[in-house]
């Protein structure tokens, strides 16, 4: 390795920074006396641009990175999707900032978010133990700043300190993890530690069995898998909209396809496409793990969110839900028997996980437009909003009978294509169960999700209640993703092809 | 010139609805102009309706249209049609025309009721048609919302209570279908979701033995099988008259089918003999008849004792819809014709009965409570009513020369085969019936009772012409179903066969 070396292989990476760092200095050179709306529209279009400069950069020039004999971050299938998913849903995060007020800091916080994405791309194409944490860091950090932007109101203080507290707290677990697991197979690149379970053995110590639960306590936090999930109600709750946006959707994408990232790693050491009896050991151990946080996050999100009367919070509790499915998804993974059949499992949690990211950040999108507006994040602050607003009203029926998973929405598609990649594993008893509970608490989901849309759709608005405005970029690309949601709903092959073969133009 | 094809009601149903929701909302002329697309969409569906069904009598299952959809999964556009979906078609674009008619007198929110409607129209057709089990089901839960959106927003009696109670009961009867479902696509192996392809894949019997009754009560919830029927009379009741006429007339059928065509269709051994029996009953088509039976009785025994005319409608559909179960599970040719002619049958009568106490009568008089409609003489103030609902009220008991008396006497033909104690209790279900409906057009109508205040004693606003026309469109399909039976028969036996010679046994 060399330094050329890690240039080009981070070179998508080092756009993103470059780009904060410019959106940092070109308002701080040119801007400084601008009124505050020219400031934040400068940020984010130099935000948005960077974020396509280096898809571009990532889809013309990206190598392999390797530390003498292993590799350090390689771009296989899965995490170019990842990754692309990540450019796109940043510049969608950043495009949900005009007509916010809760910062004087417009480049400060796009700057941030850069940062945060750049985290993600590390987190999603790592492939050692070091290089994973040091994204996982980098993510965190920004997304500790960001839930703390809104610096005038307390419940973002609060919750930023939560989540700092929690995420200091995962972060600790998971690196006693890693230093288990390099104890046992005496390396930190994941294709060498899966080795050496197969060759020794050592996935039958109890040692693992420790070092497995760290890491999951530090995985499931990222993704808020219950019992690791405490954090996410007040994060979502305090943090300004495009912050809360951006963990619900950038940072899960980023999580999940470190998942898969993990169960490709798996199979990739597959001998002969047989299972090696260590590996079966291992994978049962950790099945069993992720197998027991999903059916947690499913049933404590579902019934969580039933009581709920803020949406914040009740997106919070579906979020633990969600993850809850995708759980299963990578359990499906990890349970598969041959590398086409965990390829398949891997492909409908990385397409479960970016619907839900595009859906969930609209979602955010109009919760922050009408909260900005009635200055309350209450059911009831939804009153009538068919009448304040029925464009908005329409776009968040979509999004949220989505959630639900009703079709011809993208939701039900992600869950049904999910659900038949668990069945399809098709070993006994316990998958089915999980997707027959999966499907029951998807159910009682229908009912939080129609409690929002009866307070828009149903109730009145309040005597005196005028219209709600929302800034027109924030508006178009509200539109845009309840458009997308319909049209990959009822067209779902492009985006599953895509997702397969990620070479392939997406229309 | 050839007809198009009926799967046009499906798109002129959704189209309909787009152009509602887009109309501006503010102008005056909006109502008028909105009811006046919504009738004319219902119409030209019903028309496409008409002309598929009456061109088509007696050829067997079409393929409509068939377009690869997710290839990955095997899952296909596919719409078919044979005689019962057609006949299913035709009371679906029937029931429409007549609920836009009762519903001329909604004032608020006019075009977001009509596209709601049509949405749900639009998910009805296509379930009727789907000839992909996937696709079958995304036509159904695309009917689910629509559902709940008209009666929080449109209904009457603790509206929001039963419209939720309705969304939830479809909803997790959906998530059990889907369920059975999965398993079957997963089962099978063999990367299809037709249903006819499904039907062929020799499904595992110890399979189908599970997956046969966790679909039929998943459908069976929407068709108000006893005791998973709750949410019917109280969402009746809520929902208003339209959506009520609907919610009878071809959303209950919506389960009925899907028993018939998922559950029936798919799992046929899932009705075999156990091997033993458990207090009588011996397989799933005895426990199914059981509830079936149950369901006939109670519903008609709970409607004799209801004070609020509606909830006497309401109960009197789960009575009916008894009767397409029980005939279902007969498993014989007369059995399952009556069940299917009954569903028909029951969709265009308990329209009528809906139209006529929520719009006719209610909306003239602002209750519903019997008691009160006692001292009001209804017989001479509004003779159409009463009189419609006599004509009504004959049908529903299952007299002779009423489309009921074809449907009712053929699955009791049907069963006496299957089990005569099952007959005799239908029988006991048909005479509660007769009293049931009696009482009610009796207090309703006929009463000598004097008044009780002078203020109710004033004129009721004159009939207008929608309903002149709705009544009288529903009475006349009933009347000649009634006297000339082939009418439907003609397409439904047919179907009824090959079903019964190609899955069902």
């Amino acid at each position: 390795m060399n330094w050329m070396d890690l240039f080009h292989a981070t070179l998508p990476v080092t756009v993103l920074e470059v780009a904060a760092l410019v959106v940092l200095v070109f308002d701080l050179a040119l801007l400084r006396k601008a009124a505050a709306n020219s400031r934040l529209a400068g940020a984010v279009v130099l935000g948005v641009l960077g974020c396509g400069a280096a898809a571009f950069v990532f889809y013309h020039h990206t190598a392999p990175l390797f530390a003498s004999n292993h590799a350090l971050l390689y771009n296989q299938a899965y995490s170019a999707v990842a990754q692309t998913a990540i450019f796109a849903l940043t510049a969608m995060t950043l495009l949900l900032l005009p007509g916010t007020k809760f910062t004087r800091h417009p480049a400060e916080i796009v700057a941030t978010v850069l940062f945060a994405a750049s985290g993600g791309l590390l987190v999603v194409a790592a492939r050692d133990l070091l290089v994973l944490f040091v994204g996982l860091e980098l993510l965190s950090l920004s997304l500790y700043i960001m839930t703390a932007f809104a610096k005038s109101s307390e419940k973002s203080a609060e919750a930023a300190l939560k989540y700092y507290l929690f995420g200091g707290m995962s972060a600790a677990f998971m690196l006693f993890g890693f230093s288990y697991i390099y104890g046992l197979t005496g390396s930190t690149g994941f294709d060498e530690i899966i080795q050496s379970f197969q060759q020794t053995g050592s996935a039958q110590s109890p040692l693992f069995l420790v070092a497995m639960v760290a890491v999951a306590a530090g995985l499931g936090f990222k993704v808020a898998a219950v019992p690791f999930h405490l954090w996410a109600p007040d994060a979502y709750e305090g943090a300004p909209t495009p912050a809360a946006a951006f963990i619900a959707s950038v940072s899960k994408v980023a999580s999940f396809a470190l998942l898969a990232g993990l169960a490709y790693s798996a199979a990739f050491a597959l001998h002969n496409g047989k299972l090696p009896v260590a590996h079966i050991a291992a994978n049962n151990r950790v099945v069993a793990v992720i197998l027991f946080l999903a059916a947690a996050s499913m049933v404590v999100g579902n019934l969580a969110a039933l009581a709920q009367t803020s949406v914040r919070r009740l997106l919070a509790y579906s979020a633990i839900a969600h993850a809850g499915y995708m759980l299963l998804g990578v359990a499906a993974a990890a349970l598969a028997s041959d590398a086409e059949a965990m390829t398949r499992s891997v492909n409908t949690v990385l397409f479960y996980v970016i619907t839900y990211g595009l859906t969930t950040i609209a979602a955010f999108g109009v919760i922050g437009v009408v909260e900005q507006a009635t200055g309350s994040n209450k059911l009831d602050a939804f009153s009538g909003l068919h009448k304040r607003n029925p464009l908005l009203a329409a776009v968040l029926l979509i999004l949220f009978l989505s959630l639900a998973g009703i079709p011809p929405l993208v939701g039900f598609w992600a869950k049904f294509n999910l659900f038949a990649a668990v069945l399809g594993t098709g070993s006994g008893v316990v998958p089915f169960a999980l997707v027959a509970l999966a499907i029951a608490m998807s159910a009682v989901s229908l009912y939080y999700y129609l409690r929002v849309l009866k307070f828009a759709y149903v109730v009145e608005p309040v005597e005196g209640a005028g219209k709600i405005t929302a800034h027109p970029v924030v508006l178009l690309v509200l539109v845009a993703i309840a458009v997308a949601v319909v049209w990959i709903g009822c067209a779902p092959a492009g985006l599953v092809d895509w997702i397969a073969k990620p070479g392939l133009p997406l229309l | 010139m050839q007809a198009p094809s009926m799967v046009w009601t499906i798109y002129v149903a959704f189209g309909g609805a787009a152009i509602q929701a887009l109309l501006p909302k503010r102008s005056n002329s909006t109502p008028a102009l909105s009811r006046w697309l919504a009738l004319l969409t219902a119409l030209a569906a019903l028309c496409i309706a008409a002309a598929g069904f009456f061109t088509h009598v007696g050829s067997g299952m079409d393929v409509l249209t068939d377009h690869a959809w997710i290839p990955t999964l095997g899952i296909h556009y596919l719409l078919v049609a044979d005689g019962i979906s057609r006949m299913l078609v035709l009371l679906t674009g029937l029931a429409a025309v007549a609920g836009i008619l009762f519903s001329w007198t909604v004032t608020n929110r006019v075009n977001e009721f009509f596209a709601f409607y049509l949405a749900l129209i639009g998910g009805v057709f296509g379930v009727f048609l789907s000839g992909d089990l996937f696709l079958l089901f995304v036509f159904y839960e695309i009917a689910i919302v629509p559902k709940y959106f008209l009666i929080a927003i449109w209904g009457s009696t603790r509206r929001e209570y039963a419209a939720m109670k309705l969304a939830l009961y479809s909803f997790v009867g959906s998530a059990m279908v889907l369920i059975g479902a999965l398993a079957a696509y997963a089962t099978s192996g063999s990367h299809t979701m037709s249903l006819t392809a499904l039907a062929h894949s020799h499904l595992p019997i110890g399979f189908q033995m599970w997956a046969f009754p966790l679909v039929f009560i998943g459908f069976g919830i929407l068709a108000g099988l006893w005791p998973f029927h709750t949410w019917a009379p109280t969402g009746h009741v809520a929902a208003p008259t339209a959506a009520s006429m609907l919610l009878a007339g071809v959303v209950m059928k919506l389960g009925a089918y899907g028993c018939l065509r998922v559950a029936m269709g798919l799992f046929p051994h899932g009705m075999d003999p156990w091997g033993f029996a458990f207090l009588g009953l011996g397989s799933w088509r005895d426990v199914f008849a059981l509830l079936a039976v149950i369901g006939i009785v109670y519903g008609a025994l709970v409607a004799l004792a209801q004070t609020d005319f509606k909830f006497v409608i309401g109960y009197s559909s789960v009575s009916h819809m008894g009767f397409v179960i029980l005939g279902l599970m007969t498993l014989n040719t007369i059995g399952l014709t009556g069940a299917v002619l009954q569903m028909f049958s029951h969709g265009i009568i308990a329209g009528l009965l809906f139209a006529i106490v929520g719009r006719v009568v209610y909306e003239r008089t602002h209750t519903r409570e019997l008691d009160v409609l006692e001292g009001m003489h209804l017989a001479k103030k509004i003779p159409f009513a009463a009189w419609a609902f006599v004509i009504a009220g004959m049908a529903s008991m299952g007299l002779p020369g009423f489309s009921g008396f074809v449907a009712e006497f053929q699955v009791i033909v049907g069963s006496w085969s299957f089990g005569p104690a099952w007959t005799i209790l239908t029988g006991v279900g048909i005479v509660i019936g007769v009293a049931y409906t009696w009482r009610a057009l009796q207090k309703a109508f006929f009463s000598d009772k004097p008044a009780h205040t002078a203020e109710i004693q004033g004129h009721f606003a004159p009939i207008t012409w929608p309903e002149w026309a709705g009544v009288g469109m529903l009475l006349a399909v009933t009347v000649a179903v009634g006297l000339y039976p082939r009418l439907i028969l003609d397409s439904i036996e047919p179907a009824v066969k090959a079903l019964l010679a190609g899955g069902a046994q």
